[in-house]
């Protein structure tokens, strides 16, 4: 049955009166909804549709992962844990960032364990954001960052960056968005929508524009394993960076994990004990058999974890070089699982192009003005899915091309 | 290397200008790489996972163990090359435990397998003893699931 005819179905089922619009608070009524949903609801309309438009990864989560999490339901583990998390996950996040990165983060008091994510990030702008505190937000960017900042009672100030500049946000455009009520910078690298990375010495430079205007940095680093070229740099590892950041991170990426829900923030013990506290109010803990996982996937989820980057790191290439023969211009991503190609040689919009490639191939990628204006004449295509699906996703939008 | 080889045993049929572009390579470089790896033997063959009952053809397959007397001065491989010969044996292995050797013998019903083993293999001079279980079911093959594979139910479109 299709979405409309169900949604038609269901209005019949559940007859009702709507409640007067005054109810829903003026902060939320003034958030735009998702431009992903949008999309979304269009491709469910839809049979045969192969979707590069899939922000997860296509592998299961990895089988001693869930074995570990049956087994823990087995055993009766479902009981509330800590507000912090399972001290032993904790210890094992801060024995990561200590041989990985070199910095100490005290398990008892510097590591918050999250439901995914996004609730780490929704916490750290709650913590630190009073009213009309700005906060600094590259783009394009995952779609939640503005939003949270705004419901936060903060005000996102957006940043674009540039395919020229590899989609790197400079110190210098930081340094130029700074204003009297500037409190935060959001960086998340590896980057989703576009795969890009930063190297050690742009953030370097943008570590001394933090310190000199008293600023705090919201690093997401969820994409962090995901790199391609060399290590990734975590932002606290920086001189005198540890004080001055929050770091997020999480399983859904690095391990096949989205749905189970299982993120973390580290940072310094203020800012961590504010975060724990509204987590405490409003989420009490992680679920239990997320974390039983998340234990099993820091102490034996190496190798499958290593295995899944190397096969990214193939349809990576696959996915880029096919791109740019077709003569869509692509950058070379290296981090994450995305290409980011422009198809302002077509002369279509973002999202005239995804239509209509939705309608005529039935592939479905997703415009890149969802995640900013400056995403506008791009796509996000995700390479997260397998390789025979890529290859036809990649012939029908040749095909596609040669329609135009 | 290593990532041809990985590349090669997931799927064969992939073209070396394809995973040349996957490992960032030329495919000059590729196909280079790919002949050396055959002629050292490393790659032996490309073989075809074939789901023959899918096929209407019928198959069956049984384990057999194998126990072994050994003669003076021949060891186990003598009698294993000897077992091996059988077209109709697809694998031959020298295992620790309770016997020797087990094989994997293919025919086309119980009967002629279980004659194959009566007649060929347990009258064998070194070979003690046969115990034969037939195969009812291969959920797994080499690694690749025989069975429906696990689909995550991801949404088409998704932050």
């Amino acid at each position: 049955m299709s979405y409309s005819r169900k949604s038609a179905q269901n209005a019949l089922l559940y007859p009702r009166k709507a409640m007067p619009e005054k109810f829903v608070a003026e902060t939320v009524r003034q958030i735009p909804p998702s431009g992903i949903r949008k999309f979304f609801d269009l491709v469910l309309e839809m049979d045969g549709v192969i979707s590069l438009g899939v922000g997860e990864p296509d592998f299961v989560t990895p089988w001693h992962i869930r074995e570990a999490c049956i087994y823990s339901l087995e055993k009766g583990v479902t009981s509330y844990t800590s507000n912090y998390g399972l001290l032993e996950l904790r210890e094992l996040i801060s024995n990561c960032y200590k041989k990985e990165h070199g910095v100490n983060y005290d398990p008892k008091s510097d590591v918050l364990v999250t439901t995914g994510v996004s609730e780490a990030a929704d916490l750290a702008f709650r913590a630190m954001i009073d009213p009309g505190d700005e906060v600094i937000v590259p783009e394009p960017c995952y779609v939640s960052y503005k939003p949270s900042v705004s419901l936060a009672g903060g005000k996102p100030i957006t940043v674009p960056t540039y395919q020229e500049n590899e989609f790197r946000i400079t110190a210098e455009q930081i340094r130029k968005s700074i204003t009297k009520k500037t409190k935060a910078i959001v960086l998340s690298y590896p980057n989703n929508p576009t795969g890009a990375v930063m190297r050690r010495r742009d953030l370097e430079e943008i570590a001394d524009v933090v310190t000199e205007n008293d600023l705090v940095v919201i690093s997401d680093e969820v994409y962090g394993k995901l790199t391609y070229d060399g290590a990734h740099t975590c932002f606290s590892s920086l001189s005198g960076m540890r004080e001055r950041s929050i770091i997020l991170n999480g399983f859904s990426k690095s391990h096949a994990m989205t749905g189970l829900r299982l993120g973390y923030a580290v940072g310094s013990e203020p800012l961590i004990a504010a975060m724990t506290k509204i987590h405490q109010y409003a989420m009490l803990c992680a679920p239990v058999t997320a974390q039983m996982g998340g234990v099993e996937a820091l102490k034996n989820g190496d190798g499958e974890m290593q295995k899944m980057v190397r096969e990214y790191d193939r349809r990576r290439r696959l996915v880029v070089s096919s791109l740019n023969k077709m003569g869509l211009d692509c950058f070379e991503p290296m981090g994450a699982f995305y290409a980011f190609p422009s198809v302002k040689s077509t002369g279509l919009t973002s999202e005239e192009f995804a239509e209509r490639l939705l309608k005529e191939q039935k592939v479905a990628v997703v415009p890149g003005n969802v995640f900013g204006e400056c995403g506008e004449g791009y796509l996000r295509c995700s390479y997260a899915t397998s390789r025979e699906d890529l290859v036809e996703a990649l012939s029908r939008i040749e095909a596609f091309l040669d329609s135009l | 290397m290593k990532e041809i080889l990985e590349i090669l045993e997931s799927n064969p049929r992939i073209e070396p200008g394809e995973i040349a572009t996957m490992i960032g390579i030329t495919e000059a470089e590729a196909a280079s790489k790919i002949k050396q790896l055959e002629k050292k033997g490393i790659i032996r063959k490309y073989k075809t996972v074939i789901d023959w009952e899918k096929a209407g053809e019928e198959y069956v397959y049984a384990m057999i163990e194998i126990k072994v007397a050994l003669r003076s001065r021949t060891g186990y491989d003598a009698i294993a090359e000897r077992i091996a010969k059988f077209p109709e044996v697809r694998s031959v292995r020298l295992i620790s435990g309770g016997h020797d050797l087990s094989l994997t013998v293919r025919g086309r019903s119980m009967k002629e397998v279980a004659f194959f083993v009566a007649e060929k293999i347990a009258t064998l001079e070194q070979v003690q003893g046969t115990v034969t279980h037939f195969v009812l079911r291969t959920y797994k093959e080499d690694g690749d699931v025989l069975f429906e594979k696990e689909r995550s139910e991801r949404l088409a479109v998704s932050p």
